[in-house]
Protein backbone atom coordinates (compact mmCIF):
# COMPACT_ATOMS: atom_id res chain seq x y z
CA UNK A 1 0.00 0.00 0.00
CA UNK A 2 2.50 2.16 1.27
CA UNK A 3 5.95 1.92 0.60
CA UNK A 4 9.24 3.68 1.28
CA UNK A 5 12.56 3.43 -0.59
CA UNK A 6 15.60 4.37 0.30
CA UNK A 7 14.98 8.04 1.46
CA UNK A 8 17.41 10.20 2.70
CA UNK A 9 17.36 14.05 4.02
CA UNK A 10 19.49 16.11 5.93
CA UNK A 11 19.70 19.44 7.29
CA UNK A 12 22.13 21.93 6.40
CA UNK A 13 24.67 18.43 6.27
CA UNK A 14 23.53 17.14 9.15
CA UNK A 15 22.24 13.98 7.78
CA UNK A 16 18.61 13.21 9.74
CA UNK A 17 17.20 10.04 7.32
CA UNK A 18 20.01 7.54 6.05
CA UNK A 19 18.21 5.79 3.39
CA UNK A 20 15.17 4.43 5.11
CA UNK A 21 13.56 1.43 3.04
CA UNK A 22 9.69 0.31 4.51
CA UNK A 23 7.02 -0.77 3.62
CA UNK A 24 3.20 -0.58 4.94
CA UNK A 25 0.56 -3.60 3.92
CA UNK A 26 -3.05 -2.26 3.28
CA UNK A 27 -5.34 -2.34 6.10
CA UNK A 28 -2.54 -2.93 8.61
CA UNK A 29 -0.78 -0.80 10.76
CA UNK A 30 3.22 0.18 11.30
CA UNK A 31 4.65 1.45 14.37
CA UNK A 32 7.83 3.46 13.47
CA UNK A 33 10.11 3.73 16.85
CA UNK A 34 13.05 4.58 18.11
CA UNK A 35 15.09 7.06 20.57
CA UNK A 36 14.68 10.92 19.78
CA UNK A 37 16.41 12.26 17.41
CA UNK A 38 16.20 9.14 15.06
CA UNK A 39 14.63 10.62 12.35
CA UNK A 40 11.05 9.85 13.26
CA UNK A 41 9.53 13.27 12.88
CA UNK A 42 11.50 14.10 9.49
CA UNK A 43 10.15 10.71 7.90
CA UNK A 44 6.92 11.08 9.01
CA UNK A 45 6.57 14.84 7.74
CA UNK A 46 8.11 13.64 4.39
CA UNK A 47 5.18 11.08 3.98
CA UNK A 48 3.24 13.68 4.95
CA UNK A 49 4.36 15.66 1.80
CA UNK A 50 5.56 18.62 4.15
CA UNK A 51 9.21 17.67 3.80
CA UNK A 52 10.69 16.86 0.55
CA UNK A 53 13.25 14.37 0.83
CA UNK A 54 16.81 15.03 -0.75
CA UNK A 55 16.30 11.63 -2.80
CA UNK A 56 14.36 8.44 -2.83
CA UNK A 57 10.78 7.67 -3.13
CA UNK A 58 7.29 7.36 -1.07
CA UNK A 59 4.81 5.18 -2.92
CA UNK A 60 1.41 5.10 -2.56
CA UNK A 61 -0.40 2.56 -4.50
CA UNK A 62 2.45 2.29 -6.39
CA UNK A 63 2.72 6.20 -7.53
CA UNK A 64 5.55 7.71 -6.71
CA UNK A 65 4.58 11.19 -4.88
CA UNK A 66 8.09 12.75 -3.62
CA UNK A 67 8.02 15.16 -6.46
CA UNK A 68 4.33 16.35 -7.25
CA UNK A 69 3.70 20.01 -7.54
CA UNK A 70 0.94 22.52 -7.47
CA UNK A 71 -2.95 20.57 -7.39
CA UNK A 72 -1.38 16.88 -7.70
CA UNK A 73 0.37 17.62 -4.81
CA UNK A 74 -2.71 19.50 -3.15
CA UNK A 75 -4.52 15.85 -4.43
CA UNK A 76 -2.12 13.39 -2.66
CA UNK A 77 -1.83 15.42 0.07
CA UNK A 78 -5.82 14.49 0.39
CA UNK A 79 -4.50 10.84 -0.07
CA UNK A 80 -2.98 10.77 3.12
CA UNK A 81 -4.78 11.66 6.23
CA UNK A 82 -2.14 13.21 9.02
CA UNK A 83 -2.48 13.80 12.72
CA UNK A 84 0.17 16.26 13.37
CA UNK A 85 2.46 16.46 16.72
CA UNK A 86 0.95 18.55 18.94
CA UNK A 87 -1.83 20.44 19.21
CA UNK A 88 -2.83 21.57 15.42
CA UNK A 89 -6.77 22.37 15.54
CA UNK A 90 -8.13 25.76 14.58
CA UNK A 91 -9.08 27.60 18.05
CA UNK A 92 -11.44 29.38 15.94
CA UNK A 93 -13.91 26.55 14.36
CA UNK A 94 -15.61 24.18 16.01
CA UNK A 95 -14.94 20.47 16.77
CA UNK A 96 -17.26 19.86 13.63
CA UNK A 97 -15.55 22.82 11.85
CA UNK A 98 -12.24 21.35 12.15
CA UNK A 99 -13.20 18.10 10.58
CA UNK A 100 -14.88 19.36 7.77
CA UNK A 101 -11.75 21.28 7.03
CA UNK A 102 -10.48 18.53 4.32
CA UNK A 103 -14.00 18.09 2.57
CA UNK A 104 -14.05 21.84 2.22
CA UNK A 105 -10.43 21.38 0.43
CA UNK A 106 -11.73 18.57 -1.72
CA UNK A 107 -14.22 20.97 -2.29
CA UNK A 108 -17.34 18.97 -1.23
CA UNK A 109 -20.84 20.34 -0.87
CA UNK A 110 -22.22 21.88 2.53
CA UNK A 111 -25.06 18.86 2.75
CA UNK A 112 -22.37 15.67 1.99
CA UNK A 113 -19.84 17.50 4.45
CA UNK A 114 -22.53 17.74 7.02
CA UNK A 115 -22.99 14.02 6.82
CA UNK A 116 -19.57 12.76 6.85
CA UNK A 117 -18.07 15.24 9.54
CA UNK A 118 -21.52 13.13 11.51
CA UNK A 119 -19.81 10.22 10.75
CA UNK A 120 -16.44 10.83 11.77
CA UNK A 121 -17.67 12.17 14.70
CA UNK A 122 -19.56 9.18 15.34
CA UNK A 123 -16.65 6.90 14.58
CA UNK A 124 -14.57 9.13 17.00
CA UNK A 125 -17.12 8.62 20.06
CA UNK A 126 -17.76 12.95 19.95
CA UNK A 127 -21.18 13.42 18.61
CA UNK A 128 -22.10 15.26 21.49
CA UNK A 129 -18.78 17.38 21.49
CA UNK A 130 -19.71 18.60 17.35
CA UNK A 131 -19.99 22.33 18.63
CA UNK A 132 -17.50 22.95 21.20
CA UNK A 133 -14.17 24.87 20.22
CA UNK A 134 -11.30 23.17 20.69
CA UNK A 135 -10.37 25.04 24.17
CA UNK A 136 -13.71 23.00 25.63
CA UNK A 137 -12.25 19.45 24.88
CA UNK A 138 -9.66 17.97 26.92
CA UNK A 139 -5.94 17.03 25.67
CA UNK A 140 -7.50 13.42 24.49
CA UNK A 141 -10.60 15.17 22.87
CA UNK A 142 -8.89 17.17 20.99
CA UNK A 143 -6.58 14.61 19.60
CA UNK A 144 -9.26 12.31 18.57
CA UNK A 145 -10.88 15.50 16.76
CA UNK A 146 -7.59 15.57 15.09
CA UNK A 147 -7.93 11.79 14.35
CA UNK A 148 -11.18 12.46 12.52
CA UNK A 149 -9.98 15.64 10.79
CA UNK A 150 -7.45 13.52 9.31
CA UNK A 151 -9.77 10.76 7.99
CA UNK A 152 -12.35 13.16 6.73
CA UNK A 153 -11.40 13.04 3.12
CA UNK A 154 -11.45 9.17 2.92
CA UNK A 155 -7.66 9.18 2.53
CA UNK A 156 -6.26 5.29 1.97
CA UNK A 157 -3.37 6.37 4.50
CA UNK A 158 -3.18 7.98 8.45
CA UNK A 159 -0.18 9.07 9.73
CA UNK A 160 0.16 10.05 13.24
CA UNK A 161 3.23 11.43 14.80
CA UNK A 162 3.53 11.09 18.48
CA UNK A 163 -0.71 11.27 18.85
CA UNK A 164 -0.54 10.27 22.48
CA UNK A 165 2.78 11.53 23.76
CA UNK A 166 1.19 14.69 25.69
CA UNK A 167 -1.90 12.46 27.32
CA UNK A 168 -1.90 10.33 30.70
CA UNK A 169 -2.27 6.09 29.69
CA UNK A 170 -6.13 6.34 29.83
CA UNK A 171 -6.64 9.07 27.36
CA UNK A 172 -4.08 7.28 25.46
CA UNK A 173 -6.38 4.25 25.55
CA UNK A 174 -9.01 6.16 23.74
CA UNK A 175 -7.05 7.32 21.44
CA UNK A 176 -5.48 4.54 20.28
CA UNK A 177 -9.19 2.70 20.13
CA UNK A 178 -10.26 5.36 17.68
CA UNK A 179 -7.08 5.12 15.73
CA UNK A 180 -7.26 0.93 15.68
CA UNK A 181 -11.22 1.72 14.84
CA UNK A 182 -10.18 3.60 11.76
CA UNK A 183 -7.60 0.24 10.66
CA UNK A 184 -10.88 -2.04 11.29
CA UNK A 185 -13.99 -0.23 9.87
CA UNK A 186 -12.20 2.19 7.53
CA UNK A 187 -9.81 -0.40 6.25
CA UNK A 188 -7.08 2.75 6.15
CA UNK A 189 -3.22 1.94 6.09
CA UNK A 190 -1.99 2.98 9.11
CA UNK A 191 1.61 4.48 10.18
CA UNK A 192 2.33 5.36 13.83
CA UNK A 193 5.41 7.31 14.83
CA UNK A 194 5.70 7.09 18.73
CA UNK A 195 8.96 6.80 20.86
CA UNK A 196 5.65 4.24 23.59
CA UNK A 197 6.21 0.71 22.92
CA UNK A 198 2.91 0.44 24.55
CA UNK A 199 1.76 1.83 21.50
CA UNK A 200 3.01 -0.86 19.97
CA UNK A 201 2.18 -2.87 22.11
CA UNK A 202 -1.66 -2.25 21.51
CA UNK A 203 -2.34 -1.86 18.13
CA UNK A 204 0.45 -2.23 15.71
CA UNK A 205 0.65 -5.28 13.37
CA UNK A 206 3.89 -4.32 12.10
CA UNK A 207 7.20 -2.43 13.73
CA UNK A 208 10.06 -0.39 12.31
CA UNK A 209 13.02 0.48 14.37
CA UNK A 210 14.91 3.63 13.44
CA UNK A 211 18.03 4.57 14.40
CA UNK A 212 20.19 7.36 13.63
CA UNK A 213 18.48 7.85 10.45
CA UNK A 214 18.48 4.02 9.39
CA UNK A 215 15.65 1.19 9.84
CA UNK A 216 17.70 -1.23 11.76
CA UNK A 217 14.93 -4.10 12.65
CA UNK A 218 11.54 -4.07 10.47
CA UNK A 219 8.87 -6.49 10.59
CA UNK A 220 5.56 -7.81 12.11
CA UNK A 221 5.52 -7.47 15.77
CA UNK A 222 4.68 -11.35 16.56
CA UNK A 223 7.26 -12.42 14.62
CA UNK A 224 10.17 -10.50 16.12
CA UNK A 225 9.24 -11.10 19.57
CA UNK A 226 9.93 -14.08 18.74
CA UNK A 227 13.26 -13.67 17.94
CA UNK A 228 15.39 -13.50 21.03
CA UNK A 229 17.83 -11.06 19.80
CA UNK A 230 15.51 -8.63 18.23
CA UNK A 231 15.26 -5.38 19.85
CA UNK A 232 11.60 -5.49 19.71
CA UNK A 233 11.42 -8.32 21.83
CA UNK A 234 13.35 -6.89 24.71
CA UNK A 235 11.29 -3.76 24.70
CA UNK A 236 8.07 -5.49 24.37
CA UNK A 237 8.39 -8.38 26.66
CA UNK A 238 8.30 -8.84 30.35
CA UNK A 239 11.68 -8.24 31.93
CA UNK A 240 13.02 -12.39 33.12
CA UNK A 241 15.91 -11.37 34.62
CA UNK A 242 14.42 -9.15 37.68
CA UNK A 243 14.87 -11.30 40.55
CA UNK A 244 18.20 -13.24 40.52
CA UNK A 245 17.52 -16.49 40.93
CA UNK A 246 20.07 -19.38 42.63
CA UNK A 247 20.77 -21.46 39.20
CA UNK A 248 22.28 -24.26 41.15
CA UNK A 249 18.30 -25.55 42.56
CA UNK A 250 17.91 -26.54 38.50
CA UNK A 251 19.08 -28.89 36.49
CA UNK A 252 18.02 -26.28 33.68
CA UNK A 253 17.16 -22.82 33.53
CA UNK A 254 15.33 -21.45 29.92
CA UNK A 255 13.70 -18.48 28.64
CA UNK A 256 10.73 -18.98 26.63
CA UNK A 257 8.32 -16.96 24.63
CA UNK A 258 5.08 -18.16 24.69
CA UNK A 259 2.47 -16.30 21.88
CA UNK A 260 -1.58 -16.90 21.89
CA UNK A 261 -4.36 -18.09 23.85
CA UNK A 262 -3.51 -21.81 23.91
CA UNK A 263 0.38 -21.79 24.43
CA UNK A 264 0.24 -19.60 26.86
CA UNK A 265 -2.53 -21.48 28.63
CA UNK A 266 -1.72 -24.87 28.05
CA UNK A 267 1.65 -25.63 27.26
CA UNK A 268 3.76 -25.18 30.50
CA UNK A 269 1.66 -27.78 32.28
CA UNK A 270 0.95 -30.03 29.53
CA UNK A 271 5.01 -30.41 29.20
CA UNK A 272 5.71 -31.04 32.81
CA UNK A 273 2.61 -33.44 32.86
CA UNK A 274 4.18 -35.28 29.58
CA UNK A 275 7.92 -35.48 31.28
CA UNK A 276 7.32 -35.96 34.57
CA UNK A 277 9.23 -32.70 35.25
CA UNK A 278 9.41 -29.86 37.69
CA UNK A 279 8.23 -27.43 36.02
CA UNK A 280 9.23 -23.95 37.86
CA UNK A 281 8.54 -20.24 36.70
CA UNK A 282 11.36 -18.01 38.16
CA UNK A 283 10.68 -14.65 36.75
CA UNK A 284 9.13 -12.88 33.55
CA UNK A 285 5.21 -12.49 32.58
CA UNK A 286 2.25 -12.09 30.95
CA UNK A 287 1.83 -8.84 28.40
CA UNK A 288 -0.62 -9.02 25.80
CA UNK A 289 0.11 -7.81 22.02
CA UNK A 290 -3.16 -6.36 20.61
CA UNK A 291 -5.79 -9.55 21.26
CA UNK A 292 -2.90 -11.69 21.69
CA UNK A 293 -1.43 -12.62 25.25
CA UNK A 294 1.91 -13.35 24.49
CA UNK A 295 4.18 -14.25 27.95
CA UNK A 296 7.95 -14.92 28.66
CA UNK A 297 8.73 -16.51 31.22
CA UNK A 298 11.81 -17.86 32.67
CA UNK A 299 11.84 -21.54 33.82
CA UNK A 300 14.02 -23.86 35.89
CA UNK A 301 13.62 -27.29 35.32
CA UNK A 302 14.06 -30.19 37.40
CA UNK A 303 14.18 -33.95 36.12
CA UNK A 304 16.29 -36.53 33.98
CA UNK A 305 13.89 -35.18 30.71
CA UNK A 306 14.25 -31.83 31.31
CA UNK A 307 15.89 -31.16 28.03
CA UNK A 308 12.96 -33.32 26.21
CA UNK A 309 10.35 -31.09 27.99
CA UNK A 310 12.02 -28.07 26.74
CA UNK A 311 12.52 -29.59 23.03
CA UNK A 312 8.40 -30.51 22.95
CA UNK A 313 7.65 -27.21 24.08
CA UNK A 314 9.90 -25.89 20.82
CA UNK A 315 7.96 -28.09 18.81
CA UNK A 316 4.39 -27.06 20.01
CA UNK A 317 4.80 -23.72 19.01
CA UNK A 318 6.69 -22.06 21.78
CA UNK A 319 10.04 -20.19 21.38
CA UNK A 320 12.70 -21.23 23.80
CA UNK A 321 15.18 -18.35 23.33
CA UNK A 322 17.70 -19.80 25.27
CA UNK A 323 19.19 -22.40 27.42
CA UNK A 324 20.58 -20.95 30.25
CA UNK A 325 22.22 -23.70 31.99
CA UNK A 326 22.36 -26.99 30.12
CA UNK A 327 23.03 -27.40 26.00
CA UNK A 328 22.24 -23.97 24.48
CA UNK A 329 20.27 -23.84 21.52
CA UNK A 330 16.78 -25.67 22.07
CA UNK A 331 15.83 -23.36 19.80
CA UNK A 332 11.78 -23.91 18.06
CA UNK B 1 -12.03 90.36 27.51
CA UNK B 2 -15.37 89.09 24.95
CA UNK B 3 -18.11 86.80 25.75
CA UNK B 4 -17.68 82.87 25.75
CA UNK B 5 -18.74 81.18 22.90
CA UNK B 6 -22.57 80.32 22.89
CA UNK B 7 -22.76 75.97 23.72
CA UNK B 8 -24.94 76.02 21.15
CA UNK B 9 -22.82 77.34 18.70
CA UNK B 10 -19.63 75.02 20.24
CA UNK B 11 -21.74 72.29 19.67
CA UNK B 12 -22.59 72.80 15.93
CA UNK B 13 -18.76 73.66 15.60
CA UNK B 14 -18.32 69.79 16.83
CA UNK B 15 -20.21 68.41 15.10
CA UNK B 16 -19.23 69.37 11.82
CA UNK B 17 -15.68 68.73 13.18
CA UNK B 18 -16.13 65.31 14.18
CA UNK B 19 -18.31 64.52 10.45
CA UNK B 20 -15.12 65.54 8.91
CA UNK B 21 -12.98 63.59 11.15
CA UNK B 22 -15.06 60.27 11.36
CA UNK B 23 -15.14 60.79 7.50
CA UNK B 24 -11.45 61.47 6.88
CA UNK B 25 -10.03 58.59 9.02
CA UNK B 26 -13.43 56.29 8.13
CA UNK B 27 -12.33 56.41 4.75
CA UNK B 28 -8.67 55.99 5.11
CA UNK B 29 -8.97 53.53 7.39
CA UNK B 30 -11.28 51.41 5.42
CA UNK B 31 -8.23 52.31 2.42
CA UNK B 32 -5.19 51.02 4.31
CA UNK B 33 -6.64 47.73 6.01
CA UNK B 34 -7.86 46.81 2.52
CA UNK B 35 -4.55 47.52 0.92
CA UNK B 36 -2.81 47.10 4.00
CA UNK B 37 -3.73 43.62 5.07
CA UNK B 38 -2.65 42.25 1.86
CA UNK B 39 0.92 43.81 2.65
CA UNK B 40 0.77 42.23 6.03
CA UNK B 41 -0.28 38.91 4.23
CA UNK B 42 2.40 38.99 1.66
CA UNK B 43 5.36 39.78 4.46
CA UNK B 44 4.15 36.97 6.55
CA UNK B 45 4.14 34.64 3.25
CA UNK B 46 7.46 35.68 2.31
CA UNK B 47 8.86 35.49 5.52
CA UNK B 48 11.13 32.77 6.66
CA UNK B 49 9.19 29.55 7.31
CA UNK B 50 6.26 31.01 5.71
CA UNK B 51 3.91 29.53 3.51
CA UNK B 52 5.66 31.33 0.19
CA UNK B 53 9.39 31.82 1.99
CA UNK B 54 10.97 34.34 -0.27
CA UNK B 55 13.61 36.15 1.46
CA UNK B 56 14.22 39.03 -1.87
CA UNK B 57 10.89 39.51 -1.93
CA UNK B 58 10.97 39.47 2.13
CA UNK B 59 13.41 41.99 2.69
CA UNK B 60 12.53 45.07 -0.21
CA UNK B 61 8.70 44.48 0.96
CA UNK B 62 10.04 44.93 4.68
CA UNK B 63 12.24 48.10 3.64
CA UNK B 64 9.39 50.04 1.93
CA UNK B 65 7.13 48.85 4.92
CA UNK B 66 9.33 50.10 7.21
CA UNK B 67 10.47 53.17 5.10
CA UNK B 68 6.43 54.35 5.18
CA UNK B 69 6.52 54.25 8.91
CA UNK B 70 9.44 56.11 9.65
CA UNK B 71 7.89 58.97 7.46
CA UNK B 72 6.31 61.73 10.15
CA UNK B 73 2.92 62.29 8.87
CA UNK B 74 3.46 65.88 8.89
CA UNK B 75 6.21 65.31 6.14
CA UNK B 76 3.85 63.11 4.19
CA UNK B 77 0.87 65.15 4.23
CA UNK B 78 3.37 68.14 2.33
CA UNK B 79 5.59 65.66 0.52
CA UNK B 80 2.01 64.32 -1.19
CA UNK B 81 0.38 67.42 -2.48
CA UNK B 82 0.84 66.69 -5.80
CA UNK B 83 -0.40 63.08 -5.75
CA UNK B 84 -3.23 63.98 -4.04
CA UNK B 85 -4.41 66.47 -6.86
CA UNK B 86 -4.31 63.75 -9.03
CA UNK B 87 -6.19 61.31 -7.48
CA UNK B 88 -8.67 64.01 -5.60
CA UNK B 89 -8.68 66.65 -7.94
CA UNK B 90 -6.84 68.81 -5.37
CA UNK B 91 -4.95 69.41 -2.59
CA UNK B 92 -6.49 71.33 0.04
CA UNK B 93 -9.82 69.96 1.91
CA UNK B 94 -11.18 66.88 4.21
CA UNK B 95 -10.93 64.65 1.01
CA UNK B 96 -7.68 65.57 0.37
CA UNK B 97 -6.19 64.63 3.92
CA UNK B 98 -7.73 61.01 3.03
CA UNK B 99 -4.66 60.26 0.55
CA UNK B 100 -1.53 60.73 3.02
CA UNK B 101 -3.78 59.78 5.99
CA UNK B 102 -4.25 56.30 3.65
CA UNK B 103 -0.37 56.44 2.71
CA UNK B 104 0.73 56.82 6.18
CA UNK B 105 -1.27 54.31 7.38
CA UNK B 106 -0.77 51.32 4.61
CA UNK B 107 2.81 50.41 6.36
CA UNK B 108 1.64 50.75 9.51
CA UNK B 109 -1.70 48.28 9.55
CA UNK B 110 0.89 46.22 7.07
CA UNK B 111 3.63 45.39 10.11
CA UNK B 112 0.62 45.20 12.79
CA UNK B 113 -1.01 42.25 10.47
CA UNK B 114 2.52 40.09 9.88
CA UNK B 115 3.30 40.76 13.77
CA UNK B 116 -0.25 39.26 14.31
CA UNK B 117 -0.49 36.57 11.66
CA UNK B 118 3.35 34.88 13.18
CA UNK B 119 1.54 34.30 16.00
CA UNK B 120 -0.43 31.57 14.56
CA UNK B 121 1.08 28.23 15.48
CA UNK B 122 3.28 26.23 12.81
CA UNK B 123 1.57 23.04 13.32
CA UNK B 124 -2.28 24.32 13.12
CA UNK B 125 -0.79 25.91 9.56
CA UNK B 126 0.87 22.60 8.80
CA UNK B 127 -2.36 20.60 9.57
CA UNK B 128 -4.20 22.69 7.12
CA UNK B 129 -1.33 22.14 4.56
CA UNK B 130 -1.78 18.68 4.88
CA UNK B 131 -5.56 18.34 4.22
CA UNK B 132 -4.78 20.01 0.44
CA UNK B 133 -5.86 22.86 1.38
CA UNK B 134 -4.39 26.30 -1.04
CA UNK B 135 -2.26 28.35 0.07
CA UNK B 136 -5.37 31.30 -0.42
CA UNK B 137 -7.67 28.80 1.35
CA UNK B 138 -5.29 29.06 4.10
CA UNK B 139 -4.57 32.72 4.25
CA UNK B 140 -8.37 33.26 4.59
CA UNK B 141 -9.09 29.91 6.60
CA UNK B 142 -6.51 29.68 8.97
CA UNK B 143 -3.91 32.44 9.13
CA UNK B 144 -6.64 35.50 8.78
CA UNK B 145 -9.97 33.49 10.99
CA UNK B 146 -7.45 32.10 13.46
CA UNK B 147 -5.84 36.09 14.21
CA UNK B 148 -9.21 37.73 13.39
CA UNK B 149 -9.80 38.93 17.52
CA UNK B 150 -6.00 40.57 17.18
CA UNK B 151 -6.98 41.92 13.80
CA UNK B 152 -9.60 43.68 14.69
CA UNK B 153 -8.06 45.26 17.52
CA UNK B 154 -5.17 46.47 15.08
CA UNK B 155 -7.67 47.78 13.26
CA UNK B 156 -8.58 50.12 16.31
CA UNK B 157 -5.16 51.04 17.11
CA UNK B 158 -4.96 52.36 13.69
CA UNK B 159 -7.99 54.18 13.92
CA UNK B 160 -7.15 55.96 17.02
CA UNK B 161 -3.55 56.38 15.29
CA UNK B 162 -5.01 58.02 12.64
CA UNK B 163 -7.37 60.17 14.87
CA UNK B 164 -4.16 61.33 15.99
CA UNK B 165 -2.70 62.43 13.09
CA UNK B 166 -6.37 63.77 11.35
CA UNK B 167 -5.37 66.64 14.01
CA UNK B 168 -2.48 68.44 11.35
CA UNK B 169 -4.96 68.12 8.64
CA UNK B 170 -5.32 71.45 9.01
CA UNK B 171 -2.61 72.32 7.69
CA UNK B 172 -3.97 71.93 4.43
CA UNK B 173 -7.60 72.88 5.24
CA UNK B 174 -8.64 69.71 6.47
CA UNK B 175 -10.76 70.68 9.51
CA UNK B 176 -11.81 67.79 11.81
CA UNK B 177 -11.71 68.10 15.37
CA UNK B 178 -7.71 68.56 15.56
CA UNK B 179 -7.88 71.73 13.73
CA UNK B 180 -10.75 72.62 15.69
CA UNK B 181 -8.99 72.74 18.71
CA UNK B 182 -5.92 74.13 17.36
CA UNK B 183 -7.53 76.86 15.66
CA UNK B 184 -10.88 77.74 16.96
CA UNK B 185 -9.89 76.89 20.50
CA UNK B 186 -5.78 77.36 20.88
CA UNK B 187 -4.56 79.92 18.46
CA UNK B 188 -8.21 82.30 19.56
CA UNK B 189 -7.54 81.61 23.42
CA UNK B 190 -10.95 80.43 23.14
CA UNK B 191 -10.74 77.97 26.37
CA UNK B 192 -14.18 76.75 25.86
CA UNK B 193 -14.00 75.17 22.52
CA UNK B 194 -10.65 74.36 22.92
CA UNK B 195 -11.30 71.87 26.17
CA UNK B 196 -14.83 71.39 24.71
CA UNK B 197 -12.89 69.29 21.93
CA UNK B 198 -10.54 68.26 24.13
CA UNK B 199 -12.98 66.30 26.29
CA UNK B 200 -14.86 64.90 23.58
CA UNK B 201 -11.81 63.43 21.85
CA UNK B 202 -11.22 61.24 24.90
CA UNK B 203 -14.84 60.27 24.77
CA UNK B 204 -14.90 59.92 21.18
CA UNK B 205 -11.76 57.63 21.20
CA UNK B 206 -12.41 55.54 24.11
CA UNK B 207 -15.92 55.19 22.48
CA UNK B 208 -14.48 53.92 19.40
CA UNK B 209 -11.39 51.83 21.66
CA UNK B 210 -14.49 50.07 23.22
CA UNK B 211 -16.09 49.14 19.85
CA UNK B 212 -13.60 47.51 18.26
CA UNK B 213 -12.85 45.94 21.66
CA UNK B 214 -15.96 44.36 21.79
CA UNK B 215 -16.11 43.63 18.27
CA UNK B 216 -12.90 41.31 19.04
CA UNK B 217 -13.97 39.74 21.80
CA UNK B 218 -17.36 38.87 19.78
CA UNK B 219 -15.25 37.08 16.75
CA UNK B 220 -12.77 34.96 19.74
CA UNK B 221 -14.39 31.88 20.24
CA UNK B 222 -11.91 31.14 22.59
CA UNK B 223 -13.68 33.00 25.39
CA UNK B 224 -16.12 30.26 25.37
CA UNK B 225 -13.30 27.91 26.84
CA UNK B 226 -14.78 28.04 30.58
CA UNK B 227 -18.35 27.81 29.56
N1 LIG C 1 14.06 21.44 10.32
C1 LIG C 1 15.21 20.93 10.78
N2 LIG C 1 16.35 21.64 10.71
C2 LIG C 1 17.51 21.12 11.16
N3 LIG C 1 17.64 19.92 11.70
C3 LIG C 1 16.55 19.15 11.81
C4 LIG C 1 15.27 19.62 11.36
N4 LIG C 1 14.36 18.64 11.59
C5 LIG C 1 15.03 17.62 12.16
N5 LIG C 1 16.35 17.92 12.30
C6 LIG C 1 17.38 17.01 12.85
O1 LIG C 1 17.21 15.74 12.28
C7 LIG C 1 17.37 14.73 13.25
C8 LIG C 1 16.11 13.88 13.36
O2 LIG C 1 15.09 14.65 13.96
P1 LIG C 1 13.61 14.12 14.11
O3 LIG C 1 13.17 13.57 12.81
O4 LIG C 1 12.79 15.21 14.69
O5 LIG C 1 13.78 12.94 15.17
P2 LIG C 1 12.71 12.22 16.11
O6 LIG C 1 11.34 12.62 15.69
O7 LIG C 1 12.98 10.77 15.94
O8 LIG C 1 13.01 12.65 17.51
C9 LIG C 1 17.74 15.44 14.54
O9 LIG C 1 19.13 15.41 14.66
C10 LIG C 1 17.23 16.82 14.34
O10 LIG C 1 18.01 17.74 15.05
MG1 LIG D 1 9.62 13.59 16.75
Amino acid sequence: MITVENLTKSFQGVSALNGVTLDVEAGTVLGVVGPSGAGKSTLARCVALLERPDSGAIRVDGTDITSLDGSALRAARRQIGVVPQGDSLLRQRTAAGNIALPLESAGVPGPQRRTRVGELLDLVGLTDKAASYPDQLSGGQRQRIAVARALAANPSVLLADEPTSALDPETTGSVLTVLDRARAELGVTVLIVTHDMGVVRKICDDVAVLEQGRVVEHGKVLDLVNNPISRTSSALLPAVDLNPINESSYDRVADVVLVGFAAVGALLPEAAHRFGVELNIVGGGLTRLGETPVARFRLGLNGERSDSALEWIGEAGGAVQRSLKGPQGVAA
Amino acid sequence: MRSATPWSDVFSFLLEATGETLYMVGVSTVIATVLGVPVGVWLQLTAQGGLRPNAAVHRILGFVTDLGRSMPFIVLLVALTSVTRLIVGGSIGSTAVIVPLAVGAIPFVGRLVQNILSEVHVTVVEAAITTGASTLRIVRGVLIRESLPALINAIGVTVIALIGYSAMAGVIGGGGLGDLAIREGYQRFNDRILWSTVAWLAVLTTVIQFGFTRAARASDRRRHASV
